[in-house]
């Protein structure tokens, strides 16, 4: 059964591609019903693994076996990875479902699932392995398939730039996860989960020089590692990529880019517990990182006005939490948030889907209003959502999110009451910007000019049907699983799949910390639509009277700028400069031509001293006697 | 003593190229029977040497199936044998030559049968290089080498094809001449030119720096190590498509197998003393050729400079004198042999059907030709190292040998990784996605059968290799050992000694 969970998606995969000869209709019900058997599949092993305990590890094959580096393809099903299961099959389930009714315009529609199909493998391989060289084939696997689908429609320009973008600044993070892992290796023998986290307490001490600092070994590895999440997670500083990434088909942001793929990077942190606990400095860095996301992002979303990419870049925000609760080291919230986001994030994206899908691919909220009448489902599937992620009172997100705001409150540091107060702002922002959206798009007038209001309707069963189901998953979640997964008696169910050394003791929360992200929440719905419908005035207002911040939170603080100016652009200058200066104009120059120049010279000279006449030759002669003659005097 | 079954596998083609040469007959005619002798030879040849590696015993370093001829008796012995380290390398020229013979029917239009011997001697030449256990039969077959591989640059290349022929052939003889010197010397000193001879009785210390000198500068021209290569894009550019396959594939090899077999086997003092040298050029050829590789508008320019970034990581991981590493560099070197030369041959598939190798007459080929696509794109992800193909295998390995050695050796070189990305992704999205708007190229069509039997075969050997990689690394393993712990004996001698 374990194999099967993870081998299902490959197949459907690769014969699904195939079967598009039969018809793209056989393709998409194949690999739809085997990832819904991976689905059913992933809540009988949650399920056994809860109430009858059966974790263990399974061994596919030796994968590289290299003097004493090691490494198995294997299943590792433990508490974390069951439930990674869970989430990443059944979101991944749903969304081939939309994708059916979703791509039905679409010529390449086997392509496409056989890549959701293959997506949905690599993430599986990432969240089942048992050592960090899996991880990061899964790791890379889901990157090449975000790539792929963020390119699907490749006659669009923007959309090619866009996966490429992902990829690279990807890569740069992994670039950082890779050191990460040779660190691990060189020095603790083995990039076997189990093997590494038994050995970190005898390193916890080791300081190692490293290029030139002296600097403690669990500490280096940590921010490696984490340098390969943010990447992943698109975490402040390398989240370029993630706004840009929709560009490809909606379907993929839900899955790829708000529920599972940029999650890894939260899973990584999660996973590496063991090795996080034992370095206060990649902690703290992890939580300040976080909180700059969780911050900066919901900035910029206020004022965004593609519908996607405010979704984005709350998905960005939303990773940022999660982050932080890791930094202070509540990795169980961190993970609960992630279950919860799963549900309402993949909601907000197939809802925005299926708004774009009756408005003929309109992306800007500024040509939306007033069509809540029209799709009323959609609409109300949105609402859910949007309650959900702005953490509404007993909706899952105020369950997730209110948790992480506590328990960084609770971890009774400095750093750990700024993360808080951060949290509780943007827990405003993210109510601000999620109302704007939906008052903007449903609300109001009609603005679109290229259609009229009646033609709208609201999407087929085949999109409505995911939308219902995660409705529900985001109302409920919360509730259920809550005292499960984060209630006092967390460890009945994580075990050992994550070290928390740290006690969190909870009757210290004071009351109105409790209250204070609730309240601002409920203000925020008023005070939105008052702002946004009532009275544009206002708004104009502030976006004259303070046209400069305005500009930077529109231009995402001008980090594509940033990094075309000190990467991109010098990168490519000096790659001009090696090539033109360097070999044509150094290496060749003074190398093959240089030299064969120089002999033809030569051979130009001395042709001329065979000239044929007497006196030539004497003459040469005559001058050789002489230097002969003066060698001899000279040295003898 | 037992069959000769080295000799057999190198004179095989030799044979097979007498054959082609007695084809006769008018022109079709002609050039079919001189493609059907040469894929039969090569193809045979081929199975041969997979029976000599299901045959091979992967437990013991010693040399296997060694066969032994006087040939100027008391000095020169023809003298044959094979490692675990040797026998990668001969399966990849027998399996990389069908598929070159198989390319010329697409892409050799005029004197198809001249081609096709020139081909055939090559890899006489090639396998008797990885073969030899002698060091003037080694100089001889790697030497000899160079003169087919003149001819093809220099009669079936491009409009500058002399040019590069020459600056290909000077290169190279630079080196030689002087790696000639130093085997005269080896026998001035050591009495032999038997390899394993001289393995047993070493090479005193004192001479082993120049004698190293003198076999890296042949080694790094053909490797080829910055900054001797800029010969390599030229004759990559102006060179047939099977000649490119086979340059970039096999040629290239025969510098990391002499570092691996004479460098580091021979002289292990003077390669501990180089390390330092060899890094930086080694570091140097993956971030500056990388950043070139970037830069280039010509396919074939753009993938030559990658080969020579590849190539850094085979002699970093060489010179870290540790399992993963040298392990490492092997299966990189196999593996960039596979994905370079289905590179190359999928840039060919494109010149045959346009001529123009540049990158900007092309865009939006995925609309037109869906296979191609997909099969350049494992090729692609090969190139940029991505786990679950042959590349990332040798890449990984070697980084981890390096990081083990040198932390900053290690994390220069993986910047390398990124770049790498970033090259082939943008080479990639400008020919293959876009819009298709050359009007020249919506009449071509998608890859024939013996294009697709080419490229399907490739592909599948470098998926096979990124998740099986343990079929090479049983092979090499022992030897690999052997190399390591000979060395790390040597060099135990000299510390006793000061």
């Amino acid at each position: 059964m374990e194999y099967a969970v993870l081998f299902l998606p490959l197949i459907g995969a690769i014969l699904g591609f195939f079967l598009k000869y039969f018809g793209d209709i056989f393709s998409q019900i194949f690999t739809t019903l085997l990832v819904c058997i991976t689905a059913l599949l992933s809540f009988i092993i949650f399920y056994n693994g809860v109430f009858n305990e059966t974790y263990g590890n399974y061994l596919i094959y030796e994968w590289i076996t290299s003097g004493n580096f090691i490494v198995n393809w294997s299943i590792n099903i433990d508490p974390l990875s069951s439930i990674m299961l869970v989430v990443v099959s059944f979101i991944s389930a749903l969304v081939h479902i939309y994708s059916i009714g979703y791509m039905d315009h679409d010529p390449n529609k086997a392509r496409f699932m056989s890549y959701l199909s293959l997506f949905t493998f690599s993430m599986l391989a990432l969240v089942v392995s048992d050592n960090f060289l899996q991880l990061f084939f899964g790791w890379e696997g889901v990157g090449l398939c975000s790539y792929l689908l963020i390119g699907f429609w490749y006659k669009k320009e923007t959309a090619n730039k866009a996966a490429i973008k992902a990829f690279i600044v990807n890569r740069v993070g992994d670039f950082g996860f890779a050191i990460g892992i040779f660190l691990i290796f060189v020095f603790f023998g083995t990039v076997n989960y189990s093997e590494v986290f038994q050995l970190v307490p005898e390193f916890s001490q080791k300081e190692i020089i490293f290029l030139g600092f002296n600097i403690n070994l669990i500490t280096l590895i940590c921010v490696f590692l984490f340098i390969g999440a943010m990447g992943k997670s698109a975490q402040f500083l390398l989240h370029t990529w993630l706004p840009d990434a929709m560009e490809g088909p909606t379907p993929v942001s839900a899955l790829i880019h708000a529920a599972t793929m940029v999650t890894a990077g939260v899973f990584l942190v999660v996973r590496c517990s063991p090795l996080f606990e034992y370095s206060n400095f990649a902690l703290a860095f992890v939580t300040v990182i976080g909180m700059i996301t969780a911050i900066f992002a919901a900035s910029v979303a206020i004022v965004q006005n593609d519908i996607k990419k405010i979704i984005a870049y709350s998905t960005c925000s939303q990773l940022g939490y999660m982050f932080f609760a890791a930094g202070v080291g509540a990795y169980h919230v961190a993970m609960f948030h992630l279950f919860t986001h799963a549900f309402f994030k993949a909601l907000l994206f197939l809802g925005s889907g299926s708004v774009i899908h009756s408005l003929n691919d309109e992306q800007d909220i500024r040509n939306m209003g007033g069509i809540w009448r029209q799709m009323p489902f959609t609409w109300f599937a949105m609402i859910i959502g949007t309650l959900a992620l702005t953490g509404f009172p007993f909706l899952s997100g105020y369950y997730s999110k209110d948790a992480i705001i506590e328990f960084a409150y609770l971890n009774g540091s400095n750093l750990g009451y700024f993360a808080s107060s951060i949290g509780i702002i943007t827990a405003f922002l993210t109510a601000i910007y999620s109302w704007r959206l939906i008052f903007m798009t449903f609300h109001g007038k009609f603005k679109n000019k290229n259609l009229s209001k009646t033609e709208i309707k609201d999407s087929s069963l085949t999109i409505l049907f995911p939308l219902i189901i995660l409705a529900l998953c985001s109302v409920s979640s919360g509730f259920l699983f809550k005292d499960f997964l984060i209630g006092n008696n967390y460890e009945n169910f994580w075990r050992d799949s994550l070290l928390i050394i740290k006690s969190f003791d909870h009757s210290q929360i004071p009351n109105w910390l409790l209250y204070t992200t609730p309240v601002l929440v409920t203000l925020s719905i008023p005070l939105s639509y008052y702002i946004y419908i009532k009275n544009n005035i206002y708004l104009e207002k502030i976006k004259t009277n303070y046209k400069p911040i305005y500009n930077f939170l529109l231009n995402k603080w001008y980090f594509d700028e940033l990094y075309d100016y000190v990467f991109v652009n010098p990168i490519k200058k000096i790659g001009l400069f090696f090539w033109k200066s360097g070999d044509i104009k150094t290496i060749d120059k003074f190398g093959p031509d240089g030299v064969s120049k120089i002999i033809k010279i030569i051979s130009k000279k001395t042709v001329k001293f065979q000239s044929g006449y007497i006196y030539d030759y004497a003459f040469v002669m005559l001058i050789a006697l002489s230097l002969l003659l003066t060698f001899f005097i000279f040295y003898k | 003593m037992n069959f000769p079954i080295l000799s057999s596998i190198t004179f095989l083609p030799l044979i097979g190229a007498l054959f082609v040469f007695l084809t006769r007959g008018e022109n079709d005619e002609k050039n079919k029977g001189a493609i059907y002798v040469s894929v039969f030879t090569t193809l045979v040849n081929f199975f041969i040497s997979l029976f000599l590696w299901f045959s091979f015993d992967n437990k013991t370093s010693n040399f296997q199936f060694v066969e032994e001829i006087n040939w100027i008796s008391g000095f020169i012995k023809f003298k044959f044998g094979i490692d675990g380290i040797s026998i990668l390398f001969i399966i990849l020229t027998t399996f990389i030559t069908p598929i070159c013979i198989i390319s010329c029917i697409n892409s050799v239009k005029t004197r198809l049968k001249e081609f096709l011997i020139a081909i055939l001697v090559l890899e006489t030449f090639m396998i008797g290089v990885f073969c030899s256990l002698d060091l003037v039969i080694f100089y001889l077959f790697f030497e000899a080498g160079l003169i087919p591989m003149f001819l093809i640059i220099g009669i079936w290349g491009g409009p500058r094809k002399v040019y590069s022929a020459f600056k290909f052939f000077l290169f190279t003889l630079l080196g030689s001449v002087l790696m000639l010197v130093a085997i005269i010397t080896i026998y001035w000193i050591t009495g032999t030119t038997d390899v394993t001879k001289i393995l047993q009785t070493g090479i005193p210390p004192e001479f082993q720096y120049l004698l190293w000198l003198a076999f890296f500068s042949s080694f790094a021209v053909k490797m080829p190590m910055w900054p001797v290569h800029t010969w390599l894009p030229d004759a990559h550019v102006e060179a047939p498509t099977p000649g490119s396959v086979i340059l970039a594939a096999i040629l290239l090899k025969m510098g990391g197998y002499g570092f691996l077999r004479f460098s580091v086997g021979l002289f292990p003092i003077a390669s501990e003393y180089f390390t330092p040298l060899i890094f930086a050029l080694s570091i140097i050829a993956i971030i500056y050729t990388s950043l070139v590789a970037l830069m280039q508008d010509d396919m074939k320019k753009l993938i030559a400079y990658s080969s020579i970034a590849h190539m850094g990581f085979v002699t970093l991981g060489i010179f870290t004198f540790n399992k993963q590493g040298i392990e490492g560099s092997i299966i990189q070197m196999f593996s960039h042999g596979l994905i370079s030369a289905a590179l190359f041959l999928s840039i060919g598939v494109l010149y045959d059907r346009t001529h123009s190798r540049m990158i900007k007459s092309y865009g939006g080929l995925v609309h037109i030709l869906p296979k191609y696509s997909f099969l350049f794109m494992v090729f692609a992800l090969g190139t940029l190292g991505l786990p679950g193909t042959s590349g990332f295998v040798g890449e990984f390995l070697v980084l981890i040998g390096a990081f083990k050695v040198n932390f900053l050796v290690a994390i220069l070189a993986s910047i390398g990784v990124i770049l790498a990305a970033a090259y082939i992704l943008w080479l990639y999205k400008k020919v293959i996605f876009g819009k298709l708007e050359n009007v020249q190229l919506q009449k071509i069509k998608d890859v024939n059968f013996s294009e697709g039997i080419m490229l399907g075969v490739l592909c599948f050997t470098v998926l096979l290799f990124g998740f099986y990689p343990e079929v090479l690394t049983e092979t090499i393993k022992v030897s690999v050992d052997n190399l390591i712990n000979n060395y790390k004996t040597e060099i135990a001698k000299t510390i006793i000694f000061k």
